[in-house]
């Protein structure tokens, strides 16, 4: 089995403006916010990586635990959702620092700003796991189960050093995990997929 | 031969990959493969021994991860021991004469360094350190810190090598798509940095293949003065058929990474899924070339993480505002904490259009060495402008220039022994272009041919320190002419010499020229004109000046140096705009004070400033705050918690609150003070370092009326127990977003109740609950910042 760590880049995603001020609690859309939320996006435009990296990794499953060889993962949950697969899609992806670096000058110089870039942060990364899990359902010709993160249900956080271990993340994309366990930069996503036949 | 006679007349040639050769053997994924050089030498020892036959020049030891976080101290020694062993094995075992040197590797850490990550500059220069004492310990004959894909931490890995032995050192960083780092660097932000602190070559590897790097390398080699190094990928990774195929063949490699030894390269070698077939390709493709001789580029060049800023032609502005001399708001901010009033002035000149901010914080009441530290590190958090370090204390220079992240100016040193003594050897340690003012013991000559002499003898010093004349910029010093009607002459002078005849770069506190007398602004104006026409290359000067700005920009459409003076009619417009404004400014005065309250109701910032400045001529500042500012914002919360209005509005509104009684807050610097409703601490939990939440919940409670303490964020129980003891404060706000640092926000609370009982404690954030706040102890939970704000008027007193 093949267990290479590939890279994906993509270029311009387009902003999801409706889940962006979905993220930032803004149910109704007045012209002002509608306004800053264009200067935002304008700000951060082309200033966005938007940059994974995975393998495929077979698995064994049980009820309360998943094998992958290199180490092991204690879920039910996630037993549950990787039901009947035998190869499962590891992948780490994340929108850079440059985003990270506008929230923390925002966060000091106007709040609102800071809480759209996070909005758009939010609504970025998800945008790049979509369109990633899009294209490499297509390209292996397979179907996907829903992604499922460290944190989600009863998988615990401390799977991410495992991940990281597998992926390589610093290297392969400069994703890095610090020592509460949370990822830098912040606008990124680990998860498994399980794929289906 | 040593390495550094060896690379002085030729092409060096490096080894290739190590990773994807030791999956071919069986390596796991996840496994660290520098305890291979323990489990498995014999492999590691062979593919050393085939690049030394392949003709690498240069093998790195199988060390790239192994440092103090992945390691503990007995491994790690018994890793690198094991790695150069090998690789000396291997040198002693190839069968081929060419001069054989061996590198010790040195890899990222895997950890992004503050304020993007959680790892301390000063601890990765301590992790770095480790690795390197210990390649020393067991002799290696350089060092190659590669890979790098942030500029910070690459002045870590070369600062701990530069402080623990004198090896030779190569330095190589992974470039994106883009040309830049990771973290933003462009080639010649890199070279600056790199090259200033003394690295012995500087260049590009891994992620991608030759043909992708190629813009890289050329930039590199347009800047660099030292040899620059390539070692690309062989491509990128495809699987096909279940095998890992890269897609770039050794022939292809070969011949384009010959094309850029014509070009200048000198240190070549491959990165991941080059094996020693690329090496030996490669080493046969180029093996009759001549190695091009390294022209020294003389360029003076500053850089911040991300940019490099060159003096040359066209004249560069130094902000000179974050600087407290005559400035009584900004005293306070100092005094205070302040530190956003002080991003403000970075980004504010930023906008004006300045390439570098010049940060003076020296203020007798304060702690400037860590004022001036703190100071840095947050500019450098949010703004890509090189920094001019300006400060007397040799002490805080020391700590601020190690910590900037890039090549600082450095204001400064002069002619007086002592000076040159503390502030050439910090030049030559961390980089730098330092200001040399034409002064010595005996003062500031009167003539220029007196100051001329003064930049010979610096000059002449600077080189005994190793420092040469494209890192000097001189400062002939400006001097007022209402002392001395003379004295712009002089120093006009002095300025042409310097340029034209000591072929040095110059730089003038402009300003200065013009104190005592009445409408400065113009005087300094045409000074700077006849300056600039003199040779100054960059001025320290004020960029708020719309009359410095348009001589600035006016010089430079007459001089040539705007294309198709695209930036003259750009701003021109602008100045006629500004005309403009002043009498829409007029209209307003005539407008009632509700404006302010519908300004603020709808979170228009600048005119809820404007409004305001209007409405002091009139009106008291305290009527204003009770008459029209709480009204308006009461409105909006009270909105807020109906849920007529959403969070965005609110805070916009409390944006333009602030902007209102920042103005208020100005005028009132020598009158009476608002009351303040009392202190509140805030803080984000330790290992916690979301603070959007915290910093909305500060903005609010600002406007309030509260003196807010905002500790940040990843803030230790002890901080917060120790602040609320210091400041007597009756309220301790705390956010945490992730469960598993809920605990840090209980252990927070057990020792605020032990040490500070008075003190209530009100906690939010995501993961918060009602029940989670009282099963942890909190006074109250608060689901919003509206919430906290009502929570903090109840308790007030």
């Amino acid at each position: 089995m093949n267990h290479t760590v590939l890279t994906k880049t993509y270029n311009d995603l387009p902003f999801d403006k409706k889940e962006i001020l979905r993220y930032v609690d803004c149910k109704v859309s007045t012209p002002e916010t509608e306004k800053l939320l264009n200067e935002c996006i304008e700000e951060i435009k082309n200033k966005l990586s938007y940059k994974i990296c995975f393998c495929v990794l077979p698995v064994k499953i049980t009820e309360h635990s998943i094998d992958f060889d290199a180490f092991k993962v204690n879920s039910e949950k996630l037993s549950l959702n990787l039901k009947n697969c035998e190869k499962v899609i590891i992948f780490g992806a994340t929108l850079g620092t440059e985003i990270d670096r506008l929230i923390m000058k925002y966060g000091k110089l106007s709040p609102t700003k800071a809480l759209f870039f996070q909005g758009i942060g939010a609504a970025g990364i998800e945008t790049l796991c979509d369109e990633f899990l899009k294209d490499i359902k297509n390209e292996l010709n397979v179907n996907l189960k829903p992604r499922f993160s460290p944190g989600f249900g009863d998988l615990e956080l401390t799977t991410q050093k495992d991940i990281f271990k597998v992926l390589d993340c610093s290297k392969k994309i400069g994703l890095t995990l610090n020592d509460s366990l949370l990822m830098s930069p912040t606008k990124s996503v680990t998860a498994f997929v399980g794929i289906t036949k | 031969m040593n390495f550094s006679e060896y690379l002085k007349n030729n092409i060096v040639y490096l080894d290739g990959g190590m990773g994807t050769l030791l999956q071919a053997r069986g390596l796991k994924p996840g496994e660290h493969p520098e305890k291979w050089n323990i489990s498995h030498p014999e492999v590691i020892t062979d593919i050393h021994k085939r690049y030394f036959n392949s003709g690498s020049n240069v093998v790195c030891t199988n060390t790239f991860g192994a440092n103090s976080l992945k390691f503990n101290d007995e491994e790690l020694e018994e890793i690198i021991k094991s790695a150069i062993c090998n690789a000396k094995e291997a040198r002693a075992l190839s069968s081929t004469t060419h001069e054989k040197f061996i590198a010790l590797d040195i890899g990222p850490t895997g950890k992004l360094l503050k304020p993007l990550g959680d790892l301390d500059f000063e601890d990765a220069v301590t992790i770095f350190s480790k690795t390197v004492k210990l390649g020393v310990k067991y002799g290696v004959d350089l060092i190659l810190i590669e890979t790098m894909n942030d500029s910070y931490e690459t002045k870590a890995a070369l600062l701990a090598v530069k402080e623990n032995c004198d090896l030779p050192v190569l330095v190589s960083n992974a470039y994106n798509e883009d040309g830049k780092l990771m973290t933003g660097a462009s080639p010649a932000a890199m070279v600056a940095l790199l090259e200033g602190m003394g690295a012995t070559a500087i260049g590009a590897n891994c992620s991608l293949g030759p043909k992708q790097l190629t813009k890289v390398a050329e930039e590199l080699l347009e800047n660099a003065s030292v040899p620059v190094i390539l070692k690309p990928n062989a491509g990128l990774p495809e699987v096909v058929d279940g095998k890992t195929k890269f897609n770039v063949s050794p022939e292809e490699f070969s011949q384009e990474v010959t094309e850029l030894i014509k070009k200048g390269l000198r240190i070549v070698g491959g990165c991941c899924g080059t094996t020693p077939d690329y090496i030996k390709a490669l080493t046969e493709k180029s093996k009759d070339l001549k190695p091009v001789e390294i022209k020294n580029k003389n360029l003076t060049v500053v850089s911040s993480y991300t940019k490099a800023v060159q003096f040359l032609n066209t004249p560069v502005l130094i902000g000179e505002r974050i600087n407290p001399t005559g400035k009584k708001r900004f005293k306070q901010a100092l005094i205070e904490n302040d530190i956003a009033y002080i991003l403000n002035e970075g980004v504010s000149q930023q906008e004006k259009g300045v390439d570098i901010l010049d940060v003076n914080v020296g203020l007798p009441d304060i702690d400037e060495n860590e004022m001036l530290k703190k100071t840095v590190c947050e500019l450098q958090a949010v703004l890509d402008l090189p920094l001019q370090i300006d400060t007397a204390d040799v002490v805080a220079m020391e700590n601020a220039l190690r910590i900037y992240n890039g090549k600082a100016l450095v204001n400064s040193v002069n002619g007086k022994k002592e000076s040159m003594k503390a502030i050439f050897p910090l030049v030559k340690k961390y980089g730098g272009v330092v200001v040399a003012l034409t002064l010595d013991e005996n003062g500031i000559p009167e003539t220029a041919e007196g100051r001329v002499e003064i930049a010979k003898n610096i000059l002449n010093v600077a080189k005994e320190y190793g420092i040469e004349k494209n890192n000097i910029i001189f400062d002939t010093l400006a001097m007022t002419i209402s002392a001395d009607q003379n004295a712009a002459n002089e120093t006009l002078k002095a300025l042409n010499i310097i340029k034209n005849e000591l072929g040095c770069h110059t730089s003038l506190g402009v300003s200065n020229v013009s104190f005592g007398l009445p409408n400065r602004d113009v005087l300094n104006s045409v000074f700077f004109a006849l300056a600039l026409e003199n040779g100054l290359s960059g001025a320290i000067m004020n960029p708020y000046s719309s009359e410095m700005m348009k001589t600035y920009y006016t010089f430079k459409a007459l001089k040539g140096l705007d294309d198709n003076c695209a930036d003259y009619i750009s701003v021109a417009e602008k100045f006629t705009s500004t005309v403009i404004d002043n009498k829409k400014e007029t209209a307003t005065a005539s407008e009632n004070s509700s404006e302010l309250q519908y300004a603020v109701i709808k979170g228009f910032k600048e005119k809820a400033s404007e409004i305001t400045k209007e409405l002091l001529n009139r009106e008291a500042p305290l009527q204003i705050v009770n008459g029209e500012i709480i009204p308006a914002l009461n409105e909006v919360g009270v909105g807020f918690e109906n849920k007529t209005i959403y969070l965005p509005q609110l805070l916009m509104s409390a944006e333009s609150a602030k902007s209102a009684f920042e103005v208020i807050k100005e005028f009132m610097q020598n009158g009476e003070k608002a009351k303040s409703k009392g202190t509140f601490v805030i803080a984000t939990v330790k290992g916690d370092i979301h603070d959007i939440g915290k910093n909305i919940v500060k903005l609010l409670l600002e406007n309030y009326g509260f003196d807010v303490i905002d500790l940040g964020k990843d803030v230790p129980p002890e901080t917060v127990v120790r602040t609320v003891i210091e400041t007597n404060a009756k309220l301790v706000g705390l956010s945490a977003l992730m469960t598993t640092t809920v605990p840090a926000m209980e252990e927070t609370i057990k020792l605020l109740n032990q040490k500070a009982p008075w003190c209530k404690v009100v906690v939010g954030g995501a993961v918060l609950t009602q029940e989670y706040a009282d099963k942890i102890g909190a006074d109250k939970y608060a689901k919003d910042a509206m919430e906290t704000v009502r929570f903090a008027e109840e308790n007030a007193q």
